[in-house]
């Protein structure tokens, strides 16, 4: 239509659900209803659109699919979309959780319920631009225009202290996000266009390649989050609400994984063999001490949020193992910590909306109330840890095979960080769902209703499915992580082979 | 065409206007204040035709008045900012003059009077147009500043403004006479030609004072010091005003000069150039986040932003003023839409001027709410808002020229003036609601509709104003 494709559909579909939001009128509950519908059936007609590019999406083709193109800041920065491998299992991804965090917001939000679904709507359609820009300028309009509905997010709907979190996470990424820009001027410059096909054809200086990759390190460190500037996203997921926290751990912290798959590593292959090592010492660093961090956690969701940077630690290790399983490794550790940590966040939310406290403390024994909260809950628990069997599992283990490869030593200290996951999620799982149920508020919660069981049960099948039958996601990627890894093989020869000849 | 009237032809927006504000003076003068709503009126008319016969003006570039006054499409593109400035001020005027009984007819008769004065100093190609220009613009300024003027404040402002003034059209008209002595010349392309073999230490002496006298205009730092009192002293339409047309007339003159004069002195001025760029981003950023006061807030704002423009001037290239032509008719839209929304903000009969007045804005008045919010945003610039297409059409020449440090440190900046702007959301978001708002009419939420639209949807069709900054662009190289 209008010579826009289906992935201008993609990211069209929700805003045309935020503008008849926009329309609606009034604070009265058959309003809020209304815009709660509407919303939740604009998520819903999102994912099967999104189905539908994944059904015209040929996963034997590595290359760029569903290209879409038009002139946009004159002719040389464009609107240009397009999926590959890499990015077609996010979008899925996106619109997937979308829903959820709809359904998960039907009780808990009560004030200003249009503005909360407007902004999610329009997160939706940023985040789902996010992964399939194919221009650096279009990539960095809507990377950064996303923190705009979060922060409003946050600061509006969340937790005592959203005001330090919300400002906490807008500057935190704003730095690094400018820092990036600056250095797409720079590759303006040599390349004379911001199309990242051509972009990815062409070959920085290795000396310059290092600032460059500096500076794309700087946003996508941040997004990630790696240690040490991780600070803002425990503050932002204990102060978000339910649904923020799952768009969070699910989505948001993912553009930095794509990032370095899209733009640091098959952009500035030099440098970023250059600085594998610094990311292995982060990551690793990341996984023992955040994990370490976890353990002494006496709330709940910040529990999950350091849990959170300790399994990005994993995805950045893999991804500059720089071989095949390394990489699609981090792309299925990704998906999987998008659905699991999600999931979790639902859990908490779960008796969040029950009790209104987060403190593990004043929890305990709720298996004897809440029987299929327990079950749900421990599903998730596993698949966090990583227990064979769920997904959790699967992406670990190959971004640690990876890792092996690479490096021994990485792969060994990150092994620990697999343990000590195991006793911090077992440990939480001890305090708030088994021991004795003495406490006097306790006494009559609920379990699951329906509404949760229709929020958890999806979740739990597919971390159970991805856990026995990771082929879907694997496959996807399958050949364009293979093209990555491939070009990148290249350019490292290529630069060994001049190196070489100057002597 | 004979001579005159390919002149009278050239100068068509500035007759309309000179002719328009005597003619609006006689008229007040002779029906007393009672007349005072259809001058008014008349006047923002006057301004729309100047506006619209810009678009009827022959292409190309002529130069006529003995060189004095050139007509480009750098200068209709400068020009077309002013008016609209100048007209909006206008319409933004009329109920705030109302209620204040401050609403003679020697406003509007003024404003013209000062539009037309940016006009000549837009258009200006030697000394002497620069300096007739920018003093028919300042005079009228001073007086608009006081026009309050049983208001201390605004007394006060008028004053300062006015002192502050003279001297920084002394420092500049000392440079003037020095360039003349060294050049030979008044002509801004004879300047160029006789300074062509290089500077000596007078004519660099003379290059400090003119830039001086012109940073002055832009409340550029370390000249910014008038900025924060007079946009407080002043009425807030007058405020608006200021914070619009003068700055666009103020920048494109010395984009003017600085491109046609000096391309022979790059090294020197780009050293000037960086320093006041990095010290008003600075003191823009810094200085803005303790403020209470919503217009001294705006003051140091325009400070900083002032500051990022001249960021894009800095690469000296054609597309640096491409960046500077779309940073300002950018930044028009964005501070005209803030003092929009500030002057549609009443509690009781009090306009809205502090901070903390806001609070909860957006419970009483959503939409309102909605559009100051996008309006904060777009000017830390965050996308896909207008105000992060400005600053990165004006980073990109300066790292492009291999400004890296001079972006880098922008960019920070840029960050810490984020701070103050978030501020501001989180007031009418995130706190609880104080006072309710009086309604108001509809000429200033109009301006509120259109500013706030032109800002948030930039981005799904640039190419017009990309287009026009383009040609104007090319036109002064």
């Amino acid at each position: 239509m209008f010579g826009f494709g289906i992935l201008s559909g993609l990211i069209a579909l929700p805003l045309v659900g935020a503008a008849f939001l926009l329309v609606l009128r009034g604070d009265s509950a058959p309003v809020q209803n209304n815009a709660r519908w509407a919303t939740l059936i604009t998520t819903l007609a999102t994912f099967i659109l999104s189905l539908v590019a994944w059904n015209r999406f040929d996963i034997a083709n590595p290359g760029f699919q569903l290209l879409e193109q038009k002139t946009w800041l004159g002719e040389t920065i464009l609107y240009k979309l397009g999926v590959d491998g890499i990015s077609m299992p996010f979008i899925l991804l996106t619109t997937f959780l979308m829903p959820f965090c709809i359904l998960a917001s039907w009780h808990s939000i009560e004030t200003r319920v249009r503005e909360y679904m407007i902004a999610f709507l329009v997160l939706e359609a940023l985040m789902i631009g996010v992964f399939a820009a194919l221009d650096v300028v279009l990539f960095y309009v809507f990377f950064e225009g996303g923190l705009i509905p979060m922060f409003l997010i946050i600061g509006i709907w969340g937790g005592k202290r959203r005001i330090y979190a919300s400002f906490k996470f807008f500057l935190y990424t704003l730095v690094g996000s400018l820092l990036m820009l600056l250095a797409i001027f720079v590759m303006y410059g040599v390349a004379g266009t911001t199309d990242i096909i051509v972009l990815l054809k062409t070959h920085f200086d290795p000396s310059l390649q290092k600032w460059l990759w500096l500076a794309f390190f700087a946003s996508f460190a941040v997004k990630m989050p790696m240690w040490p500037v991780h600070t803002w996203l425990p503050d932002a997921h204990v102060e978000a609400p339910t649904a923020g926290s799952v768009i969070l751990a699910g989505i948001l912290l993912k553009m930095g994984g794509y990032g370095f798959l899209r733009f640091s590593v098959p952009m500035f292959p030099d440098a970023s063999q250059y600085f594998a090592p610094l990311v292995f010492t982060l990551s690793v660093i990341a996984i023992i001490y955040t994990s370490l961090v976890a353990l002494v956690q006496e709330d709940i969701k910040k529990l999950i949020a350091y849990s959170s940077v300790a399994h990005m630690g994993f995805v950045t290790m893999g991804i500059f193992a720089l071989n095949q399983q390394g990489v699609q490794g981090a792309v299925f550790q990704m998906v999987s910590h998008g659905l699991v940590s999600g999931a979790l966040f639902l859990c908490v939310g779960v008796v969040y909306d029950r009790m209104h406290t987060r403190e593990i403390a004043a929890y305990g024994g709720l298996v004897n109330r809440m029987p299929l909260y327990a079950v749900a809950m421990l599903i998730f628990t596993m698949a966090n840890v990583g227990l064979p069997g769920t997904s959790g599992f699967v992406g670990e283990f190959l971004t640690l095979l990876g890792a092996y490869k690479a490096n021994t030593w990485v792969a060994f200290f990150a092994t620990t960080g697999v343990i000590l996951s195991a006793a911090y999620a077992l440990y939480l799982y001890r305090r708030v769902i088994f021991g004795v149920l003495d406490k006097p508020s306790l006494a009559d919660i609920q379990d699951l209703d329906r509404r949760e069981l229709v929020l958890l049960v999806p979740l739990v099948v597919l971390t159970i499915y991805y856990g026995v039958q990771p082929g879907p996601i694997l496959d996807a990627c399958a050949a364009s992580v293979a093209l990555l890894v491939k070009n990148f093989d290249a350019a490292i020869a290529a630069t060994k082979t001049a190196a070489l000849a100057l002597n | 065409m004979n001579s005159l009237s390919f002149a009278l032809a050239h100068t068509l927006p500035e007759l309309i206007l000179a002719g328009g504000a005597l003619v609006l003076l006689m008229m007040g003068a002779y029906k007393g204040t009672k007349g005072d709503w259809i001058i008014s009126e008349l006047a923002i008319a006057i301004l729309g035709v100047a506006f619209l016969t810009l678009f009827t003006q022959l292409d190309g570039k002529a130069l006529i008045w003995d060189g004095a006054f050139v007509d480009d499409a750098y200068g209709r593109f400068m020009k077309g900012l002013s008016l609209v400035g100048a007209l909006v001020s206008l319409l933004l005027s009329r109920e705030y003059m109302a209620r204040e009984k401050i609403d003679q007819f020697e406003f509007p008769v003024l404003i013209l009077l000062s539009t037309t004065g940016m006009l000549m100093l837009i258009s200006a190609q030697n000394l002497i147009g620069l300096y007739l220009g920018l003093e028919l613009m300042s005079l009228a300024l001073y007086v608009v500043a006081a026009f309050h003027r049983d208001n201390v404040r605004a007394s006060e402002a008028g004053l300062k403004y006015f002192v502050l003034g003279s001297l920084s059209s002394g420092m500049l008209l000392y440079g003037a006479s020095l360039l003349y002595g060294f050049a030979g010349t008044v002509s801004f392309t004879g300047i160029a030609e006789a300074l062509k073999g290089g500077a000596s230490i007078g004519v660099i002496f003379a290059l400090v004072f003119v830039l001086a006298g012109l940073a002055f205009k832009m409340s550029l730092v370390p000249f910014h010091m008038w900025t924060p009192d007079v946009y407080e002293g002043a009425p807030t339409p007058v405020t608006a005003f200021f914070a619009s047309a003068p700055k666009m007339a103020a920048v494109a003159i010395t984009v003017r000069i600085i491109i046609t004069a000096f391309p022979g002195l790059m090294m020197q001025w780009q050293q000037i150039v960086v320093f006041i760029a990095l010290l008003s981003m600075a003191i823009g950023s810094f200085a803005a986040i303790g403020q209470t006061n919503l217009k001294r807030l705006m003051a140091y704002s325009s400070i900083g932003h002032m500051g990022f423009a001249m960021v894009g001037l800095v690469a000296g290239t054609q597309a640096g003023v491409y960046g500077v032509l779309i940073y300002m008719a950018i930044y028009l839209t964005m501070t005209l839409g803030t003092f929009a929304a500030l002057l549609s903000m009443r509690i009781g009969d009090r306009y809205v001027e502090n901070i903390a007045d806001l609070a909860g804005l957006s419970r009483s008045r959503g939409t309102m709410a909605f559009f100051v919010a996008m309006m904060m945003f777009s000017l830390a610039g965050i996308p896909p808002l207008a105000g992060f297409f400005a600053k990165l059409y004006v980073f990109q020449p300066a790292i492009q020229a291999g400004f890296y440090w001079l972006a880098v440190i922008g960019v920070l900046l840029s960050v810490v003036s984020t701070f103050y702007y978030l501020r501001i959301v989180k007031v009418i978001y995130f706190d609880q609601p104080a006072e309710a708002f009086s309604p108001v009419n509809r000429e200033v939420t109009g301006v509120l509709w259109v500013a706030t639209v032109l800002v948030l949807l930039f981005w799904v069709w640039p190419a017009p104003v990309l287009d026009a900054a383009s040609v104007a662009a090319r036109s002064l190289f």
